[in-house]
């Protein structure tokens, strides 16, 4: 009965470690963060190029990580990409209405992430409107092509 | 005492593996004796045991325990069935991960809601019975063949069944444990009014408790009757079973080519097996 | 001609013998899977969880450490030469979360605790305990081998992330303490890459599969065993070979389903 006793507190212990490592998983390793769903605002943004950007992308602004992007998809209208945006709360009627977005790259090979910055505009935007001045992702290969026809016809 | 049967086997045939294992038998195991079946080694007294317990599925035929055919009862029923029979296995079969007092105990705590303090008197009643009350504790790797049988025996009646199996309970053990499994065997189907039924070869011993004995060979029931009618039974392969004859009609030679010549074969055909 | 005939046939048998041996393991697994669950058997189950998993923590943390250290130091050298040694803790997590914990944990838990079912059952068969139980009227399969089927269903996943943990943690020892990547890159990177739905979550799916089929194939292969010495040692090996086929097979199948390939 004794040996019975230690094994349930063995295995009582190896559940609990279970747990925790599962909790450490969660917000060491993957930044799960426990108050921010609730104060946070959507922004859309269509890129003609979206290049390498994936959903949980970082969006920053003066380098300063300020949310993520949500979801990416073709937009059928214009047949461009629209990006959603996941915000800080305290962002909210903050941005002036002529904020651009850009899609830049971490280094030379490093993940693409959106930059924000804020334009002289006295309107704000609110959450769910569209930011209209946005600047597409670098295509490598676009650029070869653009460097190359310069050069033949310079 | 009655002579009303418990058991009923009618014409059972079963095959294993290929091989037809029984061609026909037929018995009828009286209540509250003790009967023994007999035969060589290999002719599936053992499988005749799990036909009986309903873990084997006949070809044809039909086992009748108490009225009720085995092969025919639903799982439940069967399961329910089981309650009345204890058996006890060649090696005991304790559960090694219980000790010997559990092993005990494990039968009424899975059928009866009994309080504990009652499970406990049950227990000891059994283990006293079978003079192991004092090796309550020890786990069954620390007990020997004679011991761990005893155990099982006790674990075998702590239902009070009414029919209990023996599956060779004699092999293996030494003279004097021999002698008490012996008793304990006579001793229990006396005072609970068991209906026995013993499968063995150990033919002194098995012929001292029996009252009535089945001798089966080739699948087939060779003789019965009682110890001492088999005795003088006419049959010589009976005779020579009974009397424990190394050569006779059941031959000490597994069927081969002459000697003689085999030998000469393999002189000349340049070694090696044919 | 008849040569041709002969081999057909006997692969003919081999299929009928290996179909039939997979519809009793689904049998088996379908009337074990269902046991009612009581009081007597949490008790049960508590008991196999100690052995299944808790016995297994030590092999599979210090194997956790060790790959941990060894992606480090390896994906180190590579990412060094791209300019890109703070993207190590992404590295490491993902490719531990992803792959290697959930398979390798499955792994060691075949050699350690799959073979030791096997053996356990297969002995308790070889000893008639489990004929002896069903003649008291108590149906082995939810006795003994329900309690060990769920208690590896639980034990592996969490064996998993144990796995996980540690090995981030020695990929830390190694690229942050030992070779100097800053340490908040290569926390933050980590974070940036790594979704807990998609990549902590998918490990522990493809886990809890891992684990059904381990201990499946290892107590069907303990129940089905011929019963003698020689009989155990030849399941005990199936169960380690038929299992890590099993792991290595289906970890294929779910990271195309998962990770993409064909989205």
């Amino acid at each position: 009965m004794k040996r019975s006793k230690t094994m349930e507190l063995g295995v009582g212990l190896f559940m609990l470690a279970g747990i925790l490592g599962l909790v450490f998983l969660g917000l060491r390793v993957s930044g799960v963060t426990l108050s921010a769903p609730a104060e946070s605002f959507q922004l859309e943004a269509n890129f003609a190029n979206v290049g390498g950007l994936r959903p949980r992308a970082r969006v920053t602004m003066a380098g300063v990580t300020v949310g993520r992007v949500e979801a990416i998809e073709l937009d059928t209208e214009w047949f461009d990409a629209r990006v959603t945006l996941r915000l800080d709360g305290e962002l909210e009627g903050q941005l002036s209405r002529d904020t651009t977005a850009a899609i830049l790259t971490a280094g030379l090979l490093g993940e693409q992430y959106v930059g924000l910055s804020v334009g002289g505009d006295p309107e704000v935007l609110e959450a769910g409107d569209t930011i209209t001045d946005t600047q597409s992702a670098l295509v490598l290969e676009e650029l070869i092509q653009q460097f190359i026809s310069n050069m033949v016809s310079g | 005492m009655t002579d009303v049967p418990f058991v009923e086997i009618e014409d059972l045939h079963f095959t294993f593996g290929g091989r037809e294992v029984f061609r026909g038998i037929n018995m009828a195991i009286p209540y509250g004796r003790i009967t023994a079946i007999m035969g060589p080694s290999g002719t599936g007294k053992t499988t005749l045991l799990k036909l009986i317990g309903g873990q084997l599925t006949p070809d044809s035929g039909r086992v009748l325990i108490d009225g009720q055919d085995v092969h025919r009862l639903s799982r439940k029923a069967l399961f329910e069935l089981r309650k009345r029979m204890g058996m006890l296995f060649q090696s005991g079969a304790l559960f090694s991960d219980l000790d010997v007092f559990e092993n005990v105990a494990f039968p009424l705590r899975v059928h009866t809601d009994l309080p504990e303090p009652m499970i406990r008197d049950l227990v000891l009643l059994k283990l006293q019975s079978v003079g192991l009350r004092g090796a309550r504790t020890l786990t069954p790797a620390e007990l020997s063949g004679g011991m761990a049988r005893r155990v099982a025996l006790a674990r075998a009646v702590a239902l009070d069944p009414e029919l209990i199996l023996y599956d060779e309970p004699f092999v293996g053990q030494d003279p004097i444990s021999m002698g008490v499994l012996v008793e304990l065997i006579r001793r229990l189907s006396q005072a609970l009014e068991l209906t026995s039924i013993v499968v063995s070869h150990d033919i002194k011993e098995t012929l001292s408790i029996a009252d009535y004995v089945y001798l089966i060979s080739d699948g087939k029931v060779v003789a019965e009757g009682t110890p001492k009618s088999l005795d003088t039974h006419a049959d010589p392969r009976v005779s020579q079973f009974v009397h424990g004859e190394p050569d006779g009609p059941v031959p000490f030679h597994y069927p081969a080519p002459d000697f003689y010549s085999d030998i000469l074969d393999d002189a000349t055909a340049s070694g090696g097996h044919p | 001609m008849t040569k041709g005939i002969e081999s057909l046939a006997r692969w003919g048998r081999k299929g009928c013998d290996a179909s039939e041996s997979l519809g009793r393991a689904g049998i088996f697994l379908a009337q074990s899977a269902v046991a009612v669950p009581s009081r007597e058997g949490l008790r049960l189950w508590l008991h196999q969880v100690y052995f299944v998993g808790v016995l297994s923590l030590a092999i599979v943390l210090v194997s956790g450490l060790f790959i941990g250290m060894v992606l480090a130091l390896q994906g180190y050298t590579i990412l060094v030469d791209f300019g890109a040694e703070q993207a190590l803790g992404q590295m490491v997590a993902l490719s531990l979360l992803r792959e290697l914990a959930p398979v390798v944990a499955a792994l060691l838990f075949a050699g350690r605790a799959g073979s030791a079912l096997t053996a356990e059952i297969g002995l308790m068969k070889a000893t008639e305990q489990l004929t002896s139980m069903e003649m008291i009227g108590v149906d082995p399969l939810r006795r003994i081998v329900a309690p060990r089927l769920w208690a590896g269903f639980v034990s592996l996943p969490i064996l998993t992330v144990g796995f996980s943990v540690v090995g981030i943690w020695g990929g830390y020892l190694v690229g942050v303490e030992w070779l100097g990547v800053f340490e908040g890159s290569y926390w933050s990177n980590m974070q940036a890459s790594v979704s807990f739905l998609d990549d902590v979550g998918n490990g522990i799916i493809k886990s809890l599969v891992f684990a059904l089929v381990v201990t499946w194939i290892a107590v069907f292969q303990g129940y089905d065993l011929v019963p003698t010495s020689e009989g155990i040692s030849r399941a005990t090996t199936r169960t380690v070979v038929y299992s890590s086929l099993a792991v290595l097979g289906l970890d294929f199948v779910l990271t195309v389903v998962m990770f993409g390939g064909l989205s």
